[in-house]
């Protein structure tokens, strides 16, 4: 790749006057020697395993293999089209639609890490409910996967994106960037706009620790998916408004990685510390080790809190 | 760089629930199982800190099992895989150890099958993507992104000039190489990550040079069959 920071990717689209996405089809060519068309059907295909997620997290809730979530991207896409929900209509369905892919992966259905698993649901729910509101074709939206794609490798290779190096600002913050610059671009923004999207949209997660109770996907990561959502969807709006990102964003992806190795062993994917040590966090995780004990892997009566 | 292309940013599909606890976890246990280069009678793995502290709620252990029957990320059959490999006669221990590991998401796995053995010490370090830390008691560094090509052999003069002849030949381009030996004139390994799959006849070639003892290729965009 012939870049390493978001300032070079932005320089290379200004001087080849070309948009992020286009810029990550061809360096994914010389990268990996397939053709355009090779590399473009694999994020299709990505995009339509999204998409599938999606519905099936909407139209048929399951319970999480635990027990212990499931059913509340129903909820939220139920009160988004009934009721008047306090975030509008649009951010509450990309809100509802991330949850289901969340709970999807939660009870061990298929997904794409976008950049991971754990939180698989933000982008796809950025981008199909931005689909179905502005009625763009399948190909804006793989297009717009590349620009994502181009923002988590700067991410990935100058600072993490695993919760177990640098907490959940590395995966859902991750996720949040890459979703609000592909975002920005696909609504007609420039890559220098892209790119002070995701400064904007990380420096509201940093810090953020990863604490899962009992270690499972589940609590807090689902919600955070489903807030993260939003989250996207207003640093875009803050970026097309013409707001900057003062600290550059390749410096506040720097401030993630410090923050991420300064951060105790506790609160990074240990399920030692944070929401998983509360009292109700460690009583699940007590009720669901007793039931594994039990030889009882396959969940039957839900874990009650 | 450890992330090299798009595709280890967007992607791999994959079940639930973890990228680096469950996609990376079976390919971790891929690698180990190619390694072996057969279906193994048993498994020994060693889990390392968030995997020890957090694989029962990640299906690490169904994910590192699926892999040990060479298992994609994706495939349907990971959730039931214990009892698959229950059925196969493979026996699969895990434990939580409290030693130091190269990642916070670090297994090792040891394998047997007859007379054969192997060992793989990985990491998962984030969106599924994985490192290997050690083949068979060797220090190496490689992603698995690419089809490798794992070869024993001496430690001697021109050896492995004799090996990038054969990789050269068979119009194969060498991505990333890396060597360990054991001490000088003594057992050696080198890993070769290619840019492509080697065509049929090359490792049957590196194999019958001399110094060399064994040869391996792990290849994990191969598709596995699908029950």
């Amino acid at each position: 790749m012939r870049f390493q920071t978001l300032r070079q990717l932005v320089e290379l689209c200004r001087s080849e006057s070309t948009t992020v996405a286009r810029l990550m089809i061809e360096e994914q060519v010389k990268e990996t020697g397939e053709t355009r068309e090779q590399v473009i059907r694999q994020m299709a295909e990505y995009y339509q395993t999204m998409k599938e997620a999606v519905r099936r997290g909407i139209e048929q809730p399951t319970a999480s293999r635990s027990g212990l979530t499931g059913g509340d991207a129903g909820r939220v896409a139920s009160f988004a089209a009934s009721g008047d929900p306090s975030s509008g209509r649009e951010a509450s369905t990309a809100m509802a639609y991330a949850l289901a892919v969340s709970e999807v992966n939660a009870s061990m259905g298929r997904v794409v890490a976008t950049p991971t698993a754990g939180s698989c649901g933000i982008i796809p729910g950025v981008f199909v409910s931005s689909q179905e509101r502005f009625g763009w074709p399948d190909e804006k939206l793989v297009e717009g996967l590349f620009c994502a794609g181009a923002i988590g490798y700067v991410i990935a290779n100058n600072s993490s994106i695993s919760g177990a190096e640098g907490g959940c600002q590395a995966e859902v913050g991750s996720a949040i960037g890459m979703a609000a610059g592909a975002l920005v671009e696909m609504r007609g923004g420039s890559p220098e706009q892209a790119m002070h999207a995701v400064g904007l949209a990380l420096k509201n997660t940093l810090g953020l620790i990863c604490d899962p109770v009992a270690g499972l996907v589940e609590i807090p990561c689902i919600v955070r998916n489903g807030l993260g959502a939003v989250n996207a969807l207003a640093a875009a709006d803050m970026a097309l408004a013409g707001v900057r990102s003062v600290i550059p964003s390749d410096e506040v992806i720097g401030v993630m990685l410090s923050v991420g190795r300064a951060m105790p062993r506790e609160h990074r994917e240990t399920a030692l510390g944070g929401l998983a040590q509360t009292p109700t966090g460690r009583k699940l995780t007590e009720q669901l080790r007793a039931r594994k004990r039990s030889g009882s892997d396959e969940q039957k009566e839900p874990v009650q809190p | 760089m450890r992330f090299k292309h798009v595709f280890t940013i967007i992607g791999p599909a994959m079940v639930g629930p973890s990228s680096s606890h469950t996609a990376g976890a079976v390919r971790i246990g891929r690698v180990a199982r190619q390694l072996l280069g057969c279906r193994p009678e048993k498994a020994r793995v060693l889990l390392y800190e968030s995997f020890a502290e957090t694989y029962w709620g990640h299906g690490t252990d169904l994910a590192i099992a699926g892999g040990l029957l060479d298992y994609d990320t994706d495939d349907p059959r990971i959730p039931h895989v214990l009892e698959e490999a229950r059925s196969l006669g493979l026996e699969i221990t895990f434990e939580p150890s409290s030693g130091a590991a190269p990642h916070p998401n670090s297994a090792k796995i040891e394998l047997w099958a007859g007379d054969r053995y192997a060992e793989v010490l990985g990491a998962s370090i984030g969106g599924g993507n994985i490192e290997i830390h050690s083949l068979n008691g060797f220090d190496v560094s490689c992603s698995a992104q690419y089809p490798m090509l794992v070869i024993k052999h001496s430690d001697r003069t021109g050896i492995l000039a004799s090996i990038t002849k054969v990789v050269s030949e068979a119009g194969v381009n060498i991505g990333f190489m890396d060597v360990d030996r054991k001490g000088r004139q003594g057992e050696a390994m080198t890993v070769i990550e290619m840019d492509s799959a080697p065509p049929e006849g090359m490792l049957e070639s590196i194999r019958l040079l001399p110094d060399v003892a064994d040869a391996t290729i792990i290849d994990l965009a191969q598709r596995s069959g699908r029950a």
